[in-house]
């Protein structure tokens, strides 16, 4: 059974000028790059409620990072601000000189987190690697990213340790101590569920990065994908790429076996980044807001090598097709497509179906 | 250093020279020696790049060969810096076509007036208007009148710079009116708003329609080109599997491939949401694409206009077979280079 609407609350960390709202407005605001200069420093949180396909509602609250807010979110507002977390996407910025110090604060951060919402997922990432020379971006993200697992681990450990002393000693005020149980030494790997990404907002990363925020997040992931799966072999298609309509984040996609051979790994955020500056070149020669719809259609035949085409599917997605050549295939592809709308019309949301006679 | 005569190209490649107060990301590598780099393209180019502090006409430790330099040139570029005191690459630039104007009358001079962005439009005509009096001034004070300078306002953080070059380039286009009442002719028969045809590889445009020149046509035009290379190069580079192939010419089609589809080459359309003005894009060989912005809600008409395009394409590539005599693809000239969206 389809699931009803859904709120996640997902928090947004870091220290001051690391890129969290720049983030933000160019992933869901359709801001560009450069745009992001003119940003302030961020006071103490920023609200925003995101509506992400009809049955998904992103809380998204961007913590000004500046050190006086950042005690405050620990302190006063802890639980506030730490429970019922979906998701916390923490940024270092990578150029930033001191490094202890913000490792400090992030694992003050994840502290909190597992102690009040112990089934939240992290994301870290590594930003600014614009910053970093292309030649040394690898090494110096895996090195980072072994420290932050590190001490994710650790501030983990710490805090359930803490936490169950606390249990037992609520525990024994009211009954006799239970069997003690085997303390947790500290593990290099965390079980807190983090994940890590290099990004940048100069380049596609961002994108690869949001996508994997926002894929577990989707309702009814698996329906979808059932359903593209079968889309995709009705009209043996190589590749079929389903993206929210605002972000051009994918949401989901299925891969032929023939497409899965395409070397470029890449290439999902890339549509996502080519798709979005599209959307920027539109808006500026139609006057129309960046966040409004800018193209209804696309089709695209390639000679005798592939056709595709990208139309608007649903009221809440894109569709972006990737075939073999061929007028008749492609013809009977786009009609099926069509005809297919109503398949997915659960990703509208209820609230669309309400509306529907 | 002077060029090497023997790589003095024929005379069917015209050549392009860059010179004064160059930055780097204008067009080409910054570089302290000349360089000669090829732009393959419609038709062949050779970009000769002056380093900005070397001035061939008085400079005792280096010798040039001006023939060799300037023989069968077809645009001289000289770029000044707007933000900068221009003065100086002004006086070197006056210098430079009095020296040039005797022996080689037929040069067009081009002068890019660069960064101009974050001028106000204001400002931007009061430093044209200067420069062009500091030219003139002194000209027709050493007699010479009515050098032909013409002026560009560019800057690399809009569509400008690609702007400037295209008109450079169309001077140089052997009987440009015929591919331009081509381009006016399908804009009538197909009520098109605006029609380019574009250089793929150099996003320069060869020529447009008669109506007038209208910067956001070709910005959104040109990015449009941008979107389906990078396309192609991620779904169109690489190379399909027999299997799939054989797949795909059995049953129930039982035909090759290149029987199944309509183009050869790229062909492709995007509908704007704004008002359902459709952008059409036909690659006519490998190098040039036909981009077209039509009018409102025509995109059901387009079985009909393909016919049309058809048409068109068919006489542009007959048009190019003559005027392009010696067809090898030399080294693309760095920079401004993407790849082209290849072969259908
Ligand atoms: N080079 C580079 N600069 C970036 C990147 N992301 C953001 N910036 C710049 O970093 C500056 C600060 O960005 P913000 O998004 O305001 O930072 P913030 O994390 O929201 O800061 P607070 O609100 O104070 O917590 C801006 O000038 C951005 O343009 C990136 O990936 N690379
Ligand atoms: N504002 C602005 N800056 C530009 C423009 N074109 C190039 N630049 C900048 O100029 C610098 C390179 O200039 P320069 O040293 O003069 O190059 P060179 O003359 O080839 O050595 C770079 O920092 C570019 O970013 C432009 O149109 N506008
Ligand atoms: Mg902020």
């Amino acid at each position: 059974q389809l699931k009803k609407v859904k709120k996640q609350k997902v928090l947004l960390m870091g220290k001051s000028g690391s890129g969290k709202s720049s983030m933000r407005s160019i992933i869901f605001s359709n801001y560009l790059a450069r745009d992001t200069r003119r940003l302030g420093a961020t006071i103490d949180i920023d609200l925003s409620h995101v509506k992400f396909l009809g049955n998904l509602t992103l809380n998204l609250w961007d913590c000004g990072g500046q050190e006086a807010f950042m005690e405050n979110y620990l302190s006063q507002q802890r639980a506030h601000v730490f429970s019922n977390v979906g998701v916390l996407i923490y940024v270092f910025d990578i150029e930033s000189r001191d490094v202890e110090r913000d490792l400090a604060t992030y694992v003050n951060i994840v502290s909190a987190l597992v102690q009040y919402s112990r089934d939240a997922r992290l994301f870290v990432l590594i930003h600014k690697m614009d910053l970093i020379q292309p030649m040394l971006r690898e090494d110096v993200f895996d090195q980072r990213a072994a420290l932050v697992r590190r001490k994710t681990a650790e501030a983990e450990a710490v805090m359930r340790k803490h936490l169950q002393q606390q249990q037992q000693q609520q525990q024994q005020q009211q009954q006799p101590p239970p069997q003690s149980q085997p303390s947790p030494s500290p593990t290099p790997e965390p079980s807190i569920h983090l994940q890590l990404f290099a990004t940048s907002i100069w380049d596609q990363s961002l994108y690869k990065a949001w996508a994997s925020i926002i894929h577990d997040l989707v309702p009814n992931l698996s329906v979808i994908e059932t359903q593209l799966a079968s889309l995709g072999a009705a009209i043996d298609a190589d590749e079929i790429l389903l993206f929210e309509r605002t972000s051009f984040l994918v949401v989901s996609r299925w891969t032929s076996r023939e497409g899965e051979r395409n070397p470029y790994g890449d290439r999902f955020e890339r549509m996502s980044n080519i798709l979005k500056s599209w959307k920027h070149t539109c808006s500026k020669y139609t006057g129309t807001p960046r966040n409004a719809e800018q193209f209804s259609d696309f089709e695209y035949k390639m000679g005798a090598t592939f056709s595709m085409f990208a139309t608007k599917f649903t009221t809440n997605t894109y569709i972006l097709v990737c075939m073999p050549p061929g007028e008749a295939r492609f013809n009977s592809a786009k009609l099926n497509v069509a005809a297919a709308r109503s398949w997915f019309k659960f990703l509208d949301g209820p609230v669309v179906q309400a509306q529907q006679p | 250093r002077a060029p090497d005569p023997t790589t003095v190209q024929t005379k069917s490649k015209p050549r392009l020279l860059l010179m004064g107060q160059r930055s780097e990301s204008l067009f080409l590598e910054s570089t302290a020696r000349i360089q000669k780099d090829s732009l393959s393209s419609f038709m062949e180019f050779d970009v000769w790049d002056f380093p900005g502090q070397i001035d061939i006409f008085d400079n005792p430790n280096l010798t040039f060969d001006m023939d060799a330099i300037f023989g069968e040139i077809g645009a001289l570029i000289w770029v000044i810096d707007a933000q900068d005191d221009y003065l100086e690459s002004v006086a070197r630039l006056n210098s430079t076509i009095f020296h040039l104007y005797r022996s080689y009358p037929h040069i067009n001079i081009e002068v890019f007036i660069h960064k101009v962005d974050g001028l106000s439009d204001d400002y931007r005509l009061d430093i044209q208007r200067d420069i062009t009096i500091h030219i003139q001034d002194e000209l027709s004070d050493q007699g010479v009148e009515n050098a032909p300078v013409n002026f560009h306002l560019t800057s690399i953080y809009n569509h400008s710079i690609f702007e400037a070059f295209s008109k450079v380039i169309q001077k140089l286009i052997p009987r440009l009116g015929q591919l331009e009442a081509m381009l006016t002719n399908l804009c009538r028969t197909c009520r098109f708003e605006k029609a380019y045809l574009f250089d793929v590889n150099t996003k320069i445009y060869i020529a447009t329609d008669s109506t007038p020149e209208d910067m956001a046509s070709y910005e959104i035009c040109s990015d449009f080109v941008d979107v389906i290379i990078d396309f192609t190069e991620v779904y169109g580079s690489w190379p399909r599997s027999k299997r799939w192939k054989e797949r795909l010419e059995g049953e129930p089609w039982c035909q090759p491939l290149e029987d199944q589809v309509a183009c050869e080459w790229a062909e492709s359309g995007m509908v704007l949401a704004d008002a359902q003005r459709p952008i059409m894009l036909r690659q006519v060989d490998r190098s040039l694409a036909l981009v077209a912005i039509m009018k409102e809600g025509s995109y059901d008409k387009m079985p009909q206009i393909n016919m049309n395009v058809d048409v068109v394409v068919k006489g542009l590539t007959e048009f190019f077979e003559i005027t392009k005599p010696n067809q090898t693809v030399v080294g693309a000239a760095s920079g401004m280079v993407s790849p082209g969206l290849g072969q259908g």
